[in-house]
């Protein structure tokens, strides 16, 4: 076990330095920021002492130790338009991305896997076929125009919902939350949804699926052949079975929603890290897209991490594999 | 005849598929007494499975049973509801499978699988639950069934599957037990330590067994009497003795004559030549003919059960009534 963690570990850190490269070389591609950072009318003195300041005269190479030295030390540099440590900055959006993403996550498990449960134990009933029919639309329907008629349907005709900005928040862990407050629960139910439509889509269909692969086996037809509830062999010895996929596309889908946050965060201005990042980019704010970059690799090894330990735990036959 | 467990009259199970009805049990008959083993025989395809499963009330769509009574100890079977067969299913009625391999869920340890299983149908506790669960395993022959409860299925062999599978039928000490091909890839041994076992529990508490198997040497040692099934019929039946002597049914006749023990040593094993038809839309007539050499043109209709002597019935028109060579 312990050797299966270093090794991950030394992969991990592998991949955040062959990542750091990547994205380096990248953001260079995409343009100069000093064209947008300086003034049209700014002379070239003034253009040279501003290039000179954000270290952009040196080659990349250069840069890029420059940058790997200060990362050994936590510093992954300065926003070029804030001048505060791109880190800082990130650290303070994070927490409301986090938040409406592991709603998201909640929201597809807990709606997901009973309304998939149900589909998959009564495939022709007309629930379950009108559940996997709507699935369809979970799945196709681009993100922000769902985002967009649900500001029109709940915040604009009904009035229920407000439909910007996460409202009242309360600090826990010395961090600002909006689910601790009602006001903040009440400007999230609209942007996590949005964002839970696929992956409650996702997790139905994945949870129907191993129903229906996982009813004809012997192993049930045994369980019932003992006599045991209807209950229990559906959600003791059906479900184990069925989580082992579940776990790992969820976990999986954690890093994707958190991505995929941007344009979620653009239509209900939740101010998120995705928001951070598309204005970052517009203005070529290089630190800040590297370090945003870096935490989102970071945060995708983490999580594999967990669903590999998660994994072990749901099948023994895993389990023993590790320990040989 | 009170001390019938099981009687089963006229069962029919087809399975409803597009290519057609597949008629895998047709109309058969046969009954098991008190503490009795009958060896149900066949060739692969027969229907024996169809037939286990149709007994405990659990043939999925798109098969069902379609006629017959089962009666088991006077009520019939196919009268009860889902939560009336529940309670006897693993209780008084319990069937072992027939492939080791899959029968037992994978992600679930051995203990669970078993104390679920006693505390389904008895109000006891959890200890008390586990304490039977190991006991059933040493009866099997699990060595340190202690240490084994808590082991998953896939630590365990395909032998020692079979074994747990049969300790868990043997947990509620059932009055029918269906065991399909029980002791197939066991090794000698230990299928005589399970046999014997069987043997004390239907001497003991008047457990009847139905033993369906392949193999006519297991059940000649076994089995109290015998049905040979062919095509999803049952074609013969009698004790057990005076049918692997006496075979009537020329079907019975080939099987006993393609049992190694039976051919002088040196001489080709005798085959049944041809194959087990498909039994989708299978056509009226005896299944049978186009293998048998006594057909004639008789045999293009179905032949009835017949009763040619005391506790023995018969489907064949042309039954061989010379001795085994
Ligand atoms: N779900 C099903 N749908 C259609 N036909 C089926 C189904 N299950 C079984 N059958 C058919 O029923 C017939 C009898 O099958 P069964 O499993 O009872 O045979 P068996 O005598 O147990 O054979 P074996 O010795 O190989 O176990 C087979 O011809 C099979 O094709
Ligand atoms: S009924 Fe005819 S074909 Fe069928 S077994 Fe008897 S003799 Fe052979
Ligand atoms: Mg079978």
């Amino acid at each position: 076990m312990t050797t299966w963690m270093l090794r991950r570990l030394i992969q991990a850190v592998f991949v955040m330095l062959a990542m750091t490269v990547i994205v380096f070389i990248g953001v260079n591609v995409i343009g100069d920021p000093i064209e947008i950072l300086i003034s049209p009318e700014a002379d070239q003195a003034e253009r040279a002492r501003a290039v000179a300041a954000l270290g952009l005269d040196k080659p990349l190479w250069e840069q890029y130790w420059k940058f790997l030295l200060g990362a050994l030390q936590g510093d992954l540099g300065r926003s070029f338009v804030f001048n505060e440590p791109a880190l800082k900055l990130i650290a303070q959006r994070m927490p409301a991305t986090l938040e409406l993403a592991l709603t998201a996550v909640l929201m597809s498990v807990v709606i997901g896997i009973p309304l998939g449960l149900y589909a998959g134990l009564k495939p022709s009933s007309l629930a379950g076929r009108t559940i996997m029919g709507v699935s369809i639309l979970g799945f196709s329907l681009p993100s922000f125009w769902v985002g967009l008629m649900l500001i029109m349907v709940f915040a604009v005709q009904l009035g229920w919902l407000p439909s910007t900005g996460r409202g009242q928040t309360a600090e826990l862990f010395g961090v600002q939350w909006s689910f601790l407050t009602a006001n903040g629960l009440a400007h999230m139910v609209m942007p996590a949804t949005n964002l839970a439509l696929g992956n409650i889509a996702l997790v139905l269909r994945l949870t129907r699926a191993g129903v229906r692969e996982n009813l004809p086996m012997d192993y049930v037809k045994f369980a019932r052949a003992k006599g045991i509830s209807p209950s229990r062999v559906v959600f003791v010895h059906v479900l184990k079975n069925i989580m082992i996929p579940i776990v790992t596309v969820v976990g999986l889908e954690i890093g994707g929603l958190i991505a995929f946050a941007v344009v979620t965060e653009s239509v209900f201005a939740w101010p998120g890290m995705g928001k951070l990042i598309i204005d970052s980019i517009n203005v070529l704010d290089r630190p800040v897209i590297v370090a945003y970059l870096m935490m989102i690799v970071l945060l995708f090894i983490v999580i594999n991490l967990i669903v590999d330990l998660l994994y072990t735990v749901l099948d023994p036959r895993v389990r023993l594999e590790n320990k040989e | 005849m009170s001390e019938l467990t099981l009687d089963v009259q006229g069962l029919s199970t087809h399975f409803f598929t597009r290519a057609g009805v597949v008629k895998a049990v047709d109309d058969i008959s046969f009954s098991v007494a008190r503490g009795r083993v009958l060896g149900l025989v066949g060739e692969s395809g027969s229907g024996k499975s169809v037939t286990g499963f149709s007994l405990i009330g659990l043939v999925d769509p798109p098969g069902r049973i379609t006629t017959g009574k089962i009666l088991f100890q006077g009520r019939d079977l196919t009268k009860l509801d889902e939560r009336e067969l529940r309670d006897l299913r693993g209780n008084r009625i319990a069937m072992i499978f027939q492939d080791p391999m899959m029968t037992l869920n994978p992600v679930l340890r051995i203990d669970t699988q078993m104390i679920e299983t006693v505390m389904a149908h008895d109000n006891v506790s959890r200890e008390v639950a586990r304490q039977r669960s190991r006991d059933a395993l040493g009866m099997v022959g699990i060595p340190s069934p202690e240490e084994r409860l808590t082991s998953y299925p896939h630590q365990f062999s395909g032998g020692m599957r079979k074994r747990v599978a049969i300790a868990i039928a043997l947990l509620h000490r059932p009055d029918l037990i269906i065991a399909d091909e029980p002791t197939t890839a066991l090794d000698v041994t230990i299928q005589a330590q399970i046999l014997a076992e069987v043997q004390r529990l239907a001497r003991e508490v008047g457990t009847a067994l139905i033993w369906i198997t392949h193999d006519l040497s297991v059940i000649a040692g076994l089995a109290d009497d015998i049905a040979v099934m062919y095509a999803g019929r049952i074609v013969e039946t009698g004790a057990v003795e005076e049918v692997l002597d006496r075979p009537l049914h020329p079907y019975t006749h080939g099987l006993i004559g393609s049992v190694p023990s039976r051919n002088a040593r040196g001489s080709r094993l005798r085959q049944i030549p041809g194959m087990t038809p498909s039994l989708l839309n299978l056509p009226v007539g005896c299944a049978f003919r186009s293998r048998c050499p006594r057909a004639d043109a008789a045999c293009a209709a179905d032949p009835p059960d017949s009763f040619p002597v005391e506790g023995r019935t018969l489907r064949c028109f042309h039954p061989q009534l010379e001795m085994v060579a």
